[in-house]
Formats: C-alpha cells, sequence, structure tokens
C-alpha cells in the first residue's frame, strides 16, 4: 500500500521534471540573457513599457480584443453544446469529432478562405451584388475588429464545444427536471441550473480561448491589418528585427503576468462544487420530440455547419479547380520534385512526418497531461502549491514561440542535453502546448468525481488500480479523448516554439505549406490550398481513429 | 594567366578535397541557414562526392532569425557555415563577430560591389533586388503608364493600386523602405530638402497604398495576378518573380518588374564560417562551392535570386523575363543596422498616425 503511494508520488513528479527540464530552464535562462548581460541588470524594457502610450495602448488593445473573443466563442457554443449533450441525430460524433479541424490550419491558409468567402471580391459578396444589383461589396470587413473577432471565434469554437459538452454528458438532468417541476423556465432553467451546474467546464474553455486569443499572432497579423497590434506581435518585431532581447523579455513577462492574474480569478471563481450528481449519458441524450426542439436543434447544428465548413469548403475547391475548370494538377504537383530540389518532400513524407510528430505528441501530452491534473486536483498536496501549479502549467500557451525558440537554442545547448538540433525537440515543444489542453479537459471531470464513490470501493476492498479503472477512467474518457484530439491537433497545425528552432530535413504538413506560399506562381498557390486540403482530410480520419479507440477501448459511463 | 591561376587554385581545391577524405572519411558538416535555402540534388550531391563531406542542412525562419540565433550561440555555434545573411543584417553580424574571415580565390570573378566586407569574414553568394511588380494586362487594359519613380505612386492616377509589405516584420518591406529613404532622406539629413520619406509615406498612404504583414498576404492575398481575390495590380515584390508567372500554353508571362533608377534596393546574401567550427577546412571548400558555377547557375531556379559569379549563365527564362536593375537604391549597411529601429518607428508613427 506504501510502496503504491510512494511510486505514485514519483509518477506526479514526471510531469514537474519535464516542465523543469523543457520550459522553465529555458525560458529562465533566456530572461537572465535578455535582463541581465554581463551580470548586470538591464531593466530598460520595462522602463520602456511604462513610459509609452503605445505599449499600453498596445496591452489594452490585446486584452480587449481576447475578452470579446472569449465571450463570443463561450456564447455561441453554449447552444451547441447544449444540442450536442441533449439530442441524438445522425452522425452526431462524427460532426463533434471535425469541428476541430479550424483547428489545425495555418493561418495564411483561412485568411484566403475568409477572402474568398466574404473578402471584397468574395463568393457571398457577389450573391448579394448581383442579387441586390448593389454597385459596391455590401460587406466590407477587411482590416476590422469584425473580422478578427470572427476568425477567432472561427478557430476556437471547437475548444468550448468540445470541452463544454465532453463535462455536461455526464452530468444528471434531474435537478434540471426538479426545477421544472416546480415552475422555473426558458431562461431560469439556464441560469439558475445549467449555468453554474456548468461553470467549470465554461471557465476551463474560457480560460484557454482567452489565452489563446491574448496571445494570438497571425489571425492579428494577417486579418486585421497594419492598424491592429497584440503583444506577440510586438514581442516578434522587437526580437527578431531589432534584436533589442531587454524589450522582448519584458513584453514576454507582461504577457505572462497577465495570464497569472487571468488564471488567478479562474482559480477564483472555480470553487470546488460540493455535490455533484452524475448520470449515465444514454438516460440525458434523446430524439428531438417536439417541433420547437427540432427547429432548435436544426438552427444550432445548420449554423455551426456554415460558420465552421464553408471556409473549408472554399479552399479544398479552390484546390481542385484552376480557370473555371476542375484538375488535380495541384495534388499531382505536391508529388513530383520538378526542380529536383535537395530539400523537397513529396507530400506522403510530409504526411508522415506530420503524424509521427502528432502521435509522440498525444501519447506524451496524455501521460503528462493525466499526471498533472492529478497532481493539481490531488489530495495531499497542500491548495496553495496547487494553486501555483496549475497556472504553471499553463504558462507554455502563454508563453511568445519567439522567446522560448531563444531559449531553447541558449540553454539546451551542451551534451548529453544538446537538443538545439535535435529532431525531439518538435515533439517536446508541440507536448509542451498540449499539456494545457488535455488538462483543462479532463480537470472539471477529475474535480467532479465523488469521494464517497471512490472510499466505498476501496471499503469494499478494490485495490487503487482497479478503483482508477473502474471509475476514474469511464468518468474521465470523454475529457480524455477532448484532450488527445487538441494534443493531436497543435501537433499537426505545428503550433509552438518548434517554427522557431532550427530543424533538419524533416518537413511537416504546415511547414510545406508555408514554403509554399513563400513562393510566387499560381502552381505554388495552388499547391498550398492542396496541401492544407490534405491536412484537413488527415487530421479528420485521425479525430475519427481516436474516438474509435475510446469506444472501443474505454467504458462509457 | 587569370584563367590558368583559376584553374590552377581550383586544382588545389579538389585536392584538398581529396586530402580530407584520404585523412578522414566521415566530416559532417552542418549549414545553418533560412527556409528560403535549396540546392539541386545533383549539385550538393556532386560536392559530396568530390570532397567526401556529407552535408547536413539546417534551417530556422528568415535571415534576421539565423544572424540572431547564431548571435545566441556564439562560440558554440548550431553548424559550421551559416548562409543568408544579408545586407540589411550584415552588420549585426559583423558587430557580434561571429565569423572566422576566409577570402576565396573565386572571388575574382565576383564583382566588386557585392563584395561588403573587406576583411572576408563573409562571402557574397546571390543577390536580389526588390522592386514593384506590376499586372501588364490591367496597366494595357486601362491605357495606363508603368509610374517611374517612387513619387509618381503618389500621383492620383495611381490611387489605390499599390500593396506595399510592413517593414517592421517583412524583408521585402524593409527593403522597399530603405529604398524609400535613399531617395527622398530622412528628417536628420543636413541638407535643404525638406520633403522626407515620411512625407512620401504620408501621401502614398493618402493615395490609399495598401499595407500588409507579409510577401505572402500582398502577392497571393492582394495582388491581382496573385490570386482571385486580389484588387491591387501594383505589388512590392522581386525583379526575379516574373518568370514564375510565365505560362506554358499562351507562352507569355503576366507579370513585369518597374526597375527605373531607384525604385529598387538590393539585397545581397552572404555566407560566412561560424566561429567555433571544427570543420573549418571543410567550411573553405563549402563556401568555395557556393562560388562555384555548378552552384551558382543553379540559384536562380532554387532560390529566385541572382548569381554574383560572373561566369554564370542565367537560365533562358530568367534571362527572358527577369529585369536587373541597373541603379538599385544605394544605403550603407551599418547605416541600415544602426538605423533600422528608428526609422520603422517614425514610419509606424507616420503611417498609423501614432
Amino acid at each position: 500500500m506504501t510502496m503504491w503511494r510512494w511510486m505514485w508520488y514519483g509518477f506526479l513528479l514526471v510531469p514537474l521534471l519535464f516542465l523543469a527540464l523543457f520550459f522553465l530552464y529555458p525560458l529562465l535562462a533566456i530572461f537572465d540573457l535578455s535582463l541581465r548581460p554581463d551580470n548586470s541588470w538591464n531593466l530598460s524594457g520595462f522602463t520602456q513599457i511604462v513610459t509609452s502610450a503605445y505599449y499600453r495602448d498596445t496591452l489594452i488593445f490585446t486584452i480587449w480584443q481576447a475578452v470579446l473573443s472569449t465571450v463570443l466563442t463561450i456564447g455561441l457554443a453554449l447552444p451547441g453544446a447544449y444540442v450536442f449533450t441533449r439530442f441524438d441525430f445522425p452522425a452526431k460524433s462524427f460532426l463533434l469529432s471535425i469541428a476541430t479541424l479550424p483547428f489545425v490550419l495555418p493561418t495564411v491558409v483561412v485568411a484566403t478562405a475568409f477572402s474568398a468567402l466574404i473578402g471584397a471580391r468574395g463568393i457571398v459578396n457577389q450573391v448579394l451584388m448581383s442579387l441586390f444589383s448593389l454597385e459596391t461589396a455590401p460587406i466590407q470587413l477587411e482590416r476590422t475588429l469584425s473580422i478578427i473577432l470572427i476568425v477567432h471565434v472561427f478557430y476556437n469554437y471547437s475548444i468550448a464545444l468540445r470541452m463544454i459538452t465532453s463535462y455536461w454528458a455526464n452530468q444528471s438532468t434531474r435537478i434540471e427536471d426538479a426545477a421544472r417541476v416546480l415552475g422555473a423556465n426558458g431562461w431560469r432553467i439556464w441560469w439558475h441550473v445549467r449555468l453554474p451546474m456548468l461553470r467549470p467546464a465554461i471557465l476551463a474553455s474560457a480560460i484557454l480561448v482567452f489565452i489563446f486569443t491574448f496571445t494570438s499572432f497571425g489571425v492579428v497579423l494577417i486579418l486585421g491589418g497594419i492598424q491592429f497590434a497584440t503583444l506577440e506581435v510586438q514581442i516578434y518585431y522587437q526580437a527578431l528585427n531589432v534584436f533589442n532581447l531587454p524589450l522582448a523579455a519584458a513584453l514576454s513577462l507582461l504577457q505572462i503576468a497577465v495570464m497569472f492574474a487571468m488564471m488567478l480569478i479562474y482559480t477564483r471563481l472555480q470553487r470546488r462544487i460540493s455535490s455533484v450528481d452524475l448520470q449515465s449519458t444514454r438516460q440525458i441524450a434523446r430524439k428531438p420530440k417536439t417541433p420547437f426542439e427540432r427547429l432548435f436543434l436544426i438552427v444550432n447544428l445548420g449554423t455551426m455547419i456554415v460558420f465552421l465548413f464553408t471556409p473549408l469548403l472554399a479552399l479544398i475547391y479552390r484546390s481542385l479547380v484552376r480557370e473555371g475548370a476542375f484538375t488535380l494538377e495541384y495534388y499531382t504537383a505536391l508529388t513530383s520534385n520538378t526542380r529536383n530540389s535537395v530539400l523537397f518532400a513529396p507530400a506522403i513524407e510530409a504526411i508522415g512526418n506530420s503524424l509521427q510528430f502528432a502521435i509522440i505528441t498525444t501519447i506524451a501530452a496524455l501521460l503528462l497531461g493525466v499526471l498533472t491534473a492529478y497532481l493539481i486536483a490531488g489530495k495531499g498536496i497542500n491548495r496553495t502549491v496547487s494553486r501555483w501549479l496549475d497556472p504553471l502549467f499553463m504558462l507554455p500557451l502563454a508563453t511568445s514561440a519567439v522567446t522560448l525558440g531563444f531559449g531553447f537554442i541558449i540553454a539546451l545547448d551542451t551534451p548529453p542535453l544538446d537538443l538545439r538540433s535535435s529532431v525531439w525537440l518538435i515533439p517536446i515543444a508541440h507536448t509542451l502546448v498540449a499539456i494545457p489542453f488535455v488538462v483543462r479537459s479532463i480537470l472539471p471531470a477529475l474535480r467532479s468525481i465523488p469521494l464517497h464513490v471512490k472510499e466505498s470501493a476501496a471499503i469494499l476492498g478494490a485495490p487503487p488500480h482497479r478503483i482508477w479503472w473502474s471509475i476514474d477512467l469511464p468518468l474521465l474518457s470523454r475529457g480524455l479523448i477532448v484532450g488527445a484530439t487538441f494534443a493531436f491537433t497543435v501537433s499537426m497545425g505545428e503550433f509552438g516554439a518548434s517554427l522557431f528552432v532550427a530543424r533538419p530535413n524533416t518537413p511537416t504538413m504546415p511547414i510545406v505549406i508555408f514554403r509554399l506560399l513563400g513562393q510566387p506562381g499560381a502552381t505554388n498557390y495552388g499547391q498550398a490550398l492542396a496541401m492544407s486540403s490534405l491536412l484537413m482530410l488527415v487530421s479528420a480520419a485521425s479525430f475519427i481513429a481516436i474516438e474509435r479507440i475510446r469506444s472501443a477501448g474505454i467504458g462509457e459511463f | 594567366m587569370r584563367l590558368r591561376l583559376f584553374v590552377i587554385t581550383l586544382i588545389l581545391v579538389f585536392l584538398s578535397g581529396g586530402v580530407i577524405v584520404a585523412q578522414d572519411d566521415d566530416v559532417t558538416l552542418i549549414l545553418v541557414t533560412h527556409d528560403s535555402f535549396s540546392v539541386s540534388e545533383d549539385v550538393l550531391a556532386n560536392f559530396e562526392a568530390a570532397t567526401g563531406i556529407t552535408v547536413e542542412i539546417l534551417r530556422a525562419g528568415d535571415g534576421g532569425q539565423v544572424v540572431n540565433q547564431a548571435i545566441l550561440t556564439a562560440g558554440n555555434p548550431l553548424g559550421d557555415v551559416l548562409f543568408g545573411v544579408d545586407n540589411t543584417f550584415l552588420s549585426r553580424a559583423l558587430n557580434a563577430d561571429i565569423f572566422i574571415p576566409y577570402e576565396s580565390p573565386l572571388l575574382e570573378n565576383v564583382d566588386e560591389q557585392f563584395i561588403l566586407d573587406e576583411a572576408h569574414r563573409v562571402t557574397p553568394i546571390d543577390y536580389g533586388d526588390v522592386c514593384l511588380n506590376y499586372d501588364i494586362a490591367y496597366f494595357e487594359e486601362n491605357a495606363l503608364p508603368v509610374p517611374e519613380s517612387l513619387m509618381d505612386l503618389t500621383l492620383p492616377e495611381y490611387r489605390g493600386l499599390l500593396v506595399v509589405e510592413n517593414p517592421a516584420i517583412s524583408s521585402p518591406g524593409l527593403a522597399f523602405l530603405i529604398a524609400t529613404i535613399a531617395e527622398f532622406g530622412t528628417p536628420e539629413d543636413d541638407d535643404e530638402n525638406d520633403y522626407t520619406y515620411l512625407d512620401f509615406w504620408t501621401d502614398l498612404i493618402a493615395n490609399d497604398a495598401l499595407v500588409t504583414d507579409s510577401w505572402s498576404t500582398a502577392y497571393f492575398g492582394n495582388f491581382t495576378q496573385g490570386s482571385e481575390d486580389g484588387v491591387y495590380p501594383l505589388v512590392v515584390s522581386y525583379a526575379s518573380s516574373p518568370p514564375f508567372t510565365y505560362n506554358e500554353e499562351t507562352d507569355i508571362v503576366t507579370t513585369a518588374s518597374i526597375v527605373a533608377s531607384g525604385m529598387c534596393f538590393r539585397q545581397v546574401e552572404f555566407a560566412g564560417i561560424l566561429d567555433g567550427t571544427e570543420n573549418e577546412d571543410a567550411a573553405r571548400l563549402f563556401i568555395d562551392f557556393m562560388l562555384s558555377v555548378e552552384f551558382q547557375e543553379d540559384v536562380p531556379f532554387q532560390m529566385f535570386v541572382f548569381p554574383v559569379n560572373s561566369e554564370a549563365q542565367l537560365p533562358a527564362l530568367f534571362a527572358e523575363y527577369a529585369q536587373i536593375p541597373f541603379e538599385p537604391a544605394e544605403v550603407d549597411y551599418a547605416a541600415i543596422e544602426a538605423n533600422r529601429d528608428n526609422w520603422i518607428a517614425a514610419w509606424t508613427e507616420t503611417v498609423l498616425g501614432r
């Protein structure tokens, strides 16, 4: 019994070690080099930030757009989550899986999709102009805050949808039924029953969406145009182009400080819920009965499909059509090395590389993420310690990729840890970003497991691993799938510092896309779109496979 | 005479290569470079076969990032040879003292204008001009003459036609900004001229020029010949871009560059041997290889730039459709590094009205 316990504690230390070695150490190294060159402090960066109205405005805008994006995302995802929790309809789990697709696409490509749809010359405007015989395009969203928000929602909708749905799936409807019997209906049930009940999941997804949009880079740069800049954009500029490391470090620390403040608010709001009533999903979801329910279902799904999938379809369409005629030339071009370049990677090799990194990342992030969640939620661990551990593991998400990339090359530079040019640095960087997704996906469910159930099992003589297998795992399974899906997506979409480290010739699908978009010529552009379509296809197939693993392997509650 | 000397050095180079093969069969040379680097398989294979050196290629980001990484890892470099520092970042690299000097005998065939460092800490390899590209059909259909000077771009007939890149984060964007600085000067200059580059940019923005984040967004998102969504027939791109708009069926290119005096900025890319390398001999061979006619003739189609070796022939498509400006803007490379931040800050303030 005690041996078990000590082994368990040992396991719990693994994610801490991982974080310390591959994240905190490089981060501290680059901060040290930036703020204390030649062993004396250089705090000029902070002075610049404090005295400049420009950085204050940038900070305010960065927070403001992140708050708006988060509120919009959660607001739109809630009715969606309701539909997915309460109703049975065809292709439900398929739809839920592929809702994550936008998340893997590089921003340049998504920007293309949106301008093909709602740009000045986009399809929607052309239709509207010919319908109402208008002179100018009625929808003019280019380079406005609106388009930034729309695309942020497009990217993050699935985070909120999937995290809330996975939590809600096992929440009993009994309190709701009771409230209804007592005469509550409509908004009262939402306000007094559902929202409080869903608070852990709503907050968990909100904090992720906030941090994600707070550090937004590509969306703001490409779609917002030059008048908008987030802190992340400033860090990128100062670190790479000006090479003003003290200022870049100060801005990075400011970013981290804001994230810590948000996490503090989050932990405050996320009070433990004393009693949670769990119920099997099979009793919760049913077919829509009344015409109103059917309408609600159709409107919700319709909006979701139009909003999420038309931009993706626009991309696929463009990858298959050249000058009005159907063609596969962009796809075949992806497999032939026309320029005979030594660095050419045929599509299949890029797909292979991407899949390998994504699988390694998913497994590593799941193992480390689950341990992290137990570490944070654990009994036996001091509440204050766990309150600090939580934001610590969220840090990689809020740390500028440029900063961390520099940290890697100066910190991990001596054998046996000379990983600077190692292929392993890529899955390591991906895993760092993926862990917060796994943790946030399972933590609400983990905290809601009633202690008395586990105690009863222990009293009845079940050993710890048996309790975990029969009680924890089934209750966590939905969260695990969501976490695994996002870990996979993070890696496929090439998030994080891996773009900023020197890499040997192991091109992934997004890297090939970036490279193609850096060269003139219609064929390169078409090939980039074709590769993006393949990226979606491979990801969709993987999501479905991940979902299969669950229904085949792990029990459901 | 010169030719004979060249042949002798080449033979010596290959002999020394042979010596290395004899001494050590598995020298691995690491080339640190940016994401745009490329070389033909057979060209690199010939080098490896002739010298017995295995070449590994490490890539990350753009030229600026490669230089920054090299500075951060000074003394314990990521590789042996760095390729991809250009004249806008050269001064930063030289000040940080990250290179071992090496004077390649092949520099003989390289024009003086490209040899910016007299101490030969870096060796020029290629150059490319950042120029405006225009949509030929648009200008023909609208019977519009092509602008002949930067100042022309502020005229009403070119209103809303030009898309440029943000110099703060885009390398061609910065190159174009430098061209405007060379043309109009800065407020700090002592001369009588009171129309500075900032006034020019005020007029350019007032004339509805669009500023985008990157070359990709400008070219593929907004240029009429780059994508179906584009509405701007003028774009800041490279003099080497037009050959890539060549259409085999119609046998025409759809774009051309404007190479009028002072309208382009020349980017020269350099290679250097990184201080701290354990393979200095192999690194020297590699620098020679990069200046060799074989590699130099490979450069246009792999990296969309021009060879500095005057012996190298241009591919037919390049010779026909890629114009080379005779009088690109001239700005001292040391001045670029010294003033980059100020120029960009003032530009940002002007363009954004902050």
